[in-house]
């Protein structure tokens, strides 16, 4: 992957709290996978930035090598990778996830 | 596409020991649904323990199969998971 890539989905990843790589935006899921994290995202009422993977075949391979994970949607809370469908929803009915949203969401104020 | 026999030997493979739980949830060889018990997702985060089975399957990920969800635990959390049922 060269370096202009790299930098470009390090910016992205950073450049929100909550960000969601999906297929299709968060209005129209391409995908069931990504519509139940979307429908997640939704329910806890977070504040997430949608990124369709669809709409640019660059970093839909790259993205994939950048973070060793081979599939969407990937969600990424502070800069992290929290995971694909199945951890987020696990996450979800455990309450993990909306503690993890919530903690950061007090530590910047 | 690809044989659920081979994706069963590559994750029992990666996983000596371990148990593999496969199912080709439509019949076509490309949508599957694992579970793996296995000592070495022990210290793992969730999002590590499966980043050891993608690196598992290879290239297999890379188009044979179009979706797999996944469930892993370490046997400790197999046991208490199983034991609530």
């Amino acid at each position: 992957m060269d370096q202009a890539l790299r930098d470009r989905i390090k910016s992205t990843i950073e450049g929100h709290r909550v960000v969601l790589f999906m297929k299709g935006n968060r209005n129209f899921p391409a995908c069931g996978f990504s519509a139940q994290v979307v429908g997640i995202l939704k329910k806890l009422g977070v504040d997430f930035a949608d990124v369709n993977i669809l709409a640019d075949a660059e970093l839909r391979q790259g993205l994939k090598e950048y973070s060793n994970w081979p599939t969407y949607p990937q969600l990424y809370v502070d800069g992290k990778l929290v995971g694909g469908c199945d951890i987020v929803t696990s996450l979800s009915e455990t309450g993990e996830l909306e503690a993890m949203l919530r903690a950061g969401a007090a530590s910047n104020g | 596409m690809i044989e659920p026999d081979r994706v069963r030997e590559l994750l029992q493979q990666a996983f000596p020991g371990g148990e593999v739980e496969l199912v080709d949830l439509t019949g076509t060889k490309d949508h599957f649904q694992a579970r793996i018990v296995s000592e070495r997702f022990a210290g793992r985060s969730l999002v590590e323990q499966h980043q050891l089975v993608y690196q598992a399957l290879g290239d297999a990920m890379n188009g044979p199969i179009h979706a797999l969800a996944l469930k892993t635990y370490t046997p400790e959390a197999w046991a208490r998971v199983a034991g609530g049922r």
